[in-house]
C-alpha cells in the first residue's frame, strides 16, 4: 500500500499551465528513485486556488505546493517524498508560519469557504468510482431507492431550501415536484450544463473533478419525477470536463448504479451525454432541449413549461450542474443541515469564480449571506497593486453591478435582484479604478448581440441598438436625450423578449445606469472618460514645466506623434496620436498625463 | 449494484487507501526518521513495513509520515509514535522485524514497547 499520496491538479487551468507534465514528471523521478510502489500519483479536479497552479498537495502531510515546475519535481521526490523534509520554498507561502507549517484550512483563502458542492473536487481522482463511493459517493441514491419514496425525496428537497444555481433561482424541490404528477409515457431529467457566462467555470470544475456527484444527483431526480432517462448537455469547449463525465458514466453502468433494476428497487436510470456548440442562448432551458433534440438552438416560448412539455414534448425536469451536485449531501445529511446554512430565503452555499482586478483568482464556495468584502478583501486577498476596489459585476451579460458603496451587501438571491443585480451562475467579476463602466456595459452588449439567437426582434434589434448607443456614447457623440432613449430601450426589450436571454441582456446597461449615472454623463457633457478606457474620449499631453526634452518618448512613439528639439520640451501631436500609452511608460519625469 | 452492502464494502475498502487525504491533525502520527544516515541504515524498508501492518490491521486514525535527521545518528532507523496528548516515544534501531510488535503493543493496544526504545537500546 502506498504510504503517500502525491495529488495533482487536472482541472482545466492547472492542466493549461502543463500539470499533465508535472504528472508525468512525477511518475517518471519516482520509477527513478525507486518509490513507484510506495508513493502514489493522483489527479484530481480543481483545488480553487487557480492563481498559483500547477497545484501539488503531499499527503500524509497535506503540504500545498504551489506554482510547481517540472523541474521542481525532482527535488520534491528527493527531498520531500524519500527523505520527508518538505519543500518550505515551494510551499504555498500563506500556508509558511514562522515555526509552523499551517493547514490549507487555516489559510485566508480557505477558512471561510464551506465546500458542499465541490466537496470531493481536488480531494478524490474524479477517473475512479472507487474514490467517491469511499467519500459516501451513492450512498445518497442508495437511501432514496431503498427507504423513501419519491415523495419523500421530493419533500427533503424542499424542504432544503435548495434553489436553482444556474441563475434564476427557482426552487428545487417545487420544479420536482410540478414534474412529478404529469402522466407520460417517457420522462426526462436534463442537466443544464452549457455555462456560458464569461468568467463563470464552477460547472466546469465540478463536472471535471467530481462527474460522479451529478450523475447519482441526476438518478435520484429520476427517481423523484418518475423518469427513466437522463441527458447532460455540456459544452463542447469543456474536452476535459466531457472525457470525465464519459468515463464516470461507464464506471457508473459496470458498477450497476446507472442501468436497470438499481438496488433492486424496480427502478431504472441511465444517462447519455450530449454536446453544445458553444451558443449562449442554448443555456436557457427551451433552447437547450431544443437543441437536444437535433435542431437549431432557439428557445421556444413559455408555457407550457417543460415540467408539462419539455424535452421531446414529454415533462422534463432541467437543473444546473451545481443544483445537482448540492442534492446526495442533502439527502445524507437531511433538510435541516442545509438549510442551517445561509439566509432566510437562500439556503446553502453558492460556488463563485473570482475573477478580474483580484489577487487570488479562482473558485470559492461560501455560505450565503457572505458579504462582497469579504469575498473581495479575505478570500480574495484584495486588490492588486494597491488600486481601489469600484465595484463587482455578479450574473454575466444578465447580471450588474454592485458598487463599492455596497460591498456589505450579503450576497444571497433576494439582496442582489433587489439591488438591480443577479446571482447568476456565479461568476465574479472585480473591477478597480481604471475600469470604465460605460465601457464595461458596452462589452457585455457586444456579447448579447453576438449571441442573440434572432428568432425575436427585441433582442435581435434592440439589442443591437443598445449596443450602437453605447458606441455613440464612448466615443464621444452622445446627448443626454441618448441617455434617456438608452434607458427606455432597456424596459422594452426587457418586457419584451422571448427567452431568458433578451429580457435580462439589458441587465449591465440599467445597473451601471443606476450606480453610475456621472460616468454616463462625463462621457456625454464632458466628453471624458474619467477612467481614461476610451480612447475617443482622452488626450495625451507633455508638460512642458516638467519636460526635460530627454527624447525618450519621442523615440518610443511608433507613429512619430511627437516632436520637439533636444533639452527642450516636446510636444504631441493630437491629430496623428493613436493614444497607445508607450510614452507614457518611458517618461521619467512624470511629464505625460492623459486628459 | 444491488444491495447497500455491497456499496458500503467498496466504500470501507476505498476509504481505507484514502485516509490520509484530509486534515488529520488529531491522528496518532508515526514519524520515521529518513534522513540519509536513517535510509543508510535501512529507515525504507521500516516505513513501508510501518504502512502496510497498519492497512492489515485496518487502523483508522494513524498516519505514517517521514521527518529528516535528529542528530542522533547512530540510533537509526528512529521511530517517534506521537499520540495527541500523550508523551512522545522514541523507538531506535528499529528494524522491519521489530514492526509488527510496536503495531500490536503500541498503536493498537497502547503499550509502548519499552525494550525497543530509545532509553533502552542505549544502555
Amino acid at each position: 500500500m502506498a504510504r503517500s499520496h502525491v495529488l495533482v491538479c487536472g482541472g482545466t487551468g492547472c492542466t493549461s499551465s502543463n500539470s499533465g507534465l508535472i504528472l508525468e514528471a512525477f511518475n517518471k523521478e519516482l520509477e527513478k528513485q525507486g518509490l513507484a510502489d510506495e508513493v502514489k500519483v493522483v489527479t484530481t479536479g480543481c483545488f480553487g486556488l487557480c492563481a498559483l497552479g500547477p497545484v501539488v498537495i503531499v499527503y500524509p502531510e497535506g503540504s500545498f505546493y504551489s506554482s510547481v515546475k517540472v523541474e521542481d519535481v525532482p527535488e520534491i521526490v528527493s527531498e520531500h517524498l524519500l527523505k520527508g523534509r518538505i519543500v518550505t520554498r515551494l510551499l504555498y507561502q500563506e500556508t509558511v508560519a514562522e515555526d509552523q507549517i499551517k493547514s490549507l484550512n487555516e489559510t485566508d483563502f480557505y477558512k471561510k469557504q464551506v465546500r458542499v458542492a465541490l466537496r470531493n473536487c481536488g480531494i478524490i481522482n474524479p477517473e475512479r468510482i472507487d474514490e467517491y463511493i469511499a467519500y459516501d459517493g451513492y450512498q445518497a441514491l442508495a437511501k432514496c431507492l431503498t427507504e423513501y419514496t419519491p415523495e419523500q425525496v421530493i419533500q427533503i428537497v424542499t424542504d432544503s431550501g435548495l434553489r436553482g444555481r444556474g441563475g434564476g433561482g427557482f426552487p428545487t424541490g417545487r420544479k420536482w415536484a410540478l414534474t412529478a404528477p404529469n402522466n407520460a409515457p417517457q420522462k426526462y431529467v436534463v442537466c443544464n450544463a452549457d455555462e456560458g457566462d464569461p468568467g463563470a467555470f464552477m460547472d466546469r470544475s465540478i463536472l471535471e473533478g467530481d462527474p460522479h456527484s451529478v450523475i447519482e444527483a441526476m438518478a435520484i431526480a429520476g427517481y423523484a419525477v418518475g423518469a427513466t432517462k437522463g441527458y447532460i448537455y455540456v459544452r463542447a469547449e469543456y474536452p476535459i470536463a466531457v472525457k470525465r463525465l464519459q468515463i464516470a458514466i461507464e464506471q457508473a453502468r459496470e458498477y450497476g448504479l446507472l442501468g436497470k433494476n438499481l438496488f433492486n428497487s424496480g427502478f431504472d436510470f441511465d444517462l447519455e451525454v450530449r454536446l453544445g456548440a458553444g451558443a449562449f442562448v442554448c443555456g436557457e432551458e427551451t433552447a437547450l432541449m431544443t437543441s437536444i433534440e437535433g435542431n437549431r438552438g432557439e428557445p421556444r416560448p413559455r408555457p407550457p413549461y417543460p415540467a408539462r412539455k419539455g424535452l421531446f414534448g414529454m415533462p422534463t425536469v432541467e437543473n444546473n450542474v451545481e443544483t445537482f451536485a448540492n442534492v446526495p449531501p442533502i439527502i445524507l445529511n437531511g433538510p435541516e443541515w442545509f438549510s442551517s446554512m445561509g439566509t432566510e430565503k437562500s439556503k446553502g452555499t453558492k460556488v463563485f469564480a473570482l475573477g478580474g482586478k483580484i489577487k487570488h483568482t479562482g473558485l470559492v464556495e461560501i455560505p450565503m449571506g457572505t458579504t462582497l468584502r469579504e469575498i473581495i478583501e479575505e478570500i480574495g486577498g484584495g486588490i492588486p497593486n494597491g488600486k481601489r476596489f469600484k465595484a463587482a459585476q455578479t450574473g454575466g451579460p444578465s447580471g450588474g453591478c454592485i458598487p463599492a458603496e455596497l460591498i456589505d451587501t450579503p450576497i444571497d438571491y433576494d439582496n442582489l435582484i433587489s439591488i438591480g443585480c443577479m446571482m447568476g451562475s456565479g461568476g465574479l467579476i472585480v473591477m478597480d479604478e481604471d475600469t470604465c463602466m460605460v465601457d464595461i456595459a458596452k462589452f457585455f452588449l457586444e456579447f448579447t448581440v453576438d449571441e442573440s439567437c434572432g428568432k425575436c426582434t427585441p433582442c435581435r434589434v434592440g439589442t443591437k441598438r443598445l449596443h450602437e448607443k453605447l458606441e455613440k456614447i464612448t466615443s464621444g457623440n452622445g446627448t443626454m436625450q441618448d441617455l434617456d432613449e438608452l434607458e427606455q430601450l432597456c424596459y422594452y426589450i426587457k418586457e419584451n423578449s422571448l427567452c431568458g436571454l433578451g429580457q435580462t441582456a439589458p441587465n449591465p446597461v440599467l445597473s451601471t445606469l443606476r450606480f453610475f449615472k456621472d460616468e454616463y454623463i462625463a462621457h456625454v457633457r464632458d466628453k471624458k472618460c474619467p477612467a481614461h478606457v476610451c480612447k475617443s474620449l482622452m488626450s495625451y499631453e507633455i508638460i512642458a514645466d516638467k519636460c526635460r526634452g530627454c527624447t525618450a518618448c519621442k523615440r518610443a512613439c511608433p507613429v512619430n506623434a511627437i516632436s520637439g528639439e533636444v533639452k527642450q520640451p516636446h510636444v504631441i501631436d493630437k491629430s496623428v496620436c493613436i493614444k497607445c500609452g508607450a510614452c507614457i511608460q518611458k517618461c521619467k519625469f512624470d511629464a505625460i498625463v492623459i486628459k | 449494484m444491488k444491495t447497500l452492502a455491497e456499496l458500503q464494502a467498496i466504500r470501507d475498502k476505498a476509504r481505507m487507501q484514502m485516509k490520509m487525504r484530509g486534515d488529520n491533525r488529531e491522528a496518532v502520527r508515526v514519524v520515521v526518521g529518513m534522513a540519509t544516515c536513517g535510509i543508510s541504515a535501512g529507515a525504507r524498508p521500516v516505513l513501508n513495513a510501518f504502512v502496510n501492518e497498519i492497512e492489515k490491521r485496518h487502523l483508522e486514525n494513524v498516519v505514517v509520515t517521514q521527518t529528516g535527521c535528529i542528530g542522533m545518528c547512530q540510533f537509526e532507523p528512529i521511530v517517534e509514535v506521537m499520540a495527541p496528548g500523550k508523551e512522545k516515544v522514541t523507538y531506535a534501531k528499529v528494524t522491519a522485524d521489530k514492526v509488527a510488535r510496536i503495531v500490536a503493543e503500541h498503536l493498537v493496544n497502547g503499550n509502548p514497547v519499552m525494550e525497543y526504545t530509545i532509553g533502552n537500546v542505549m544502555k
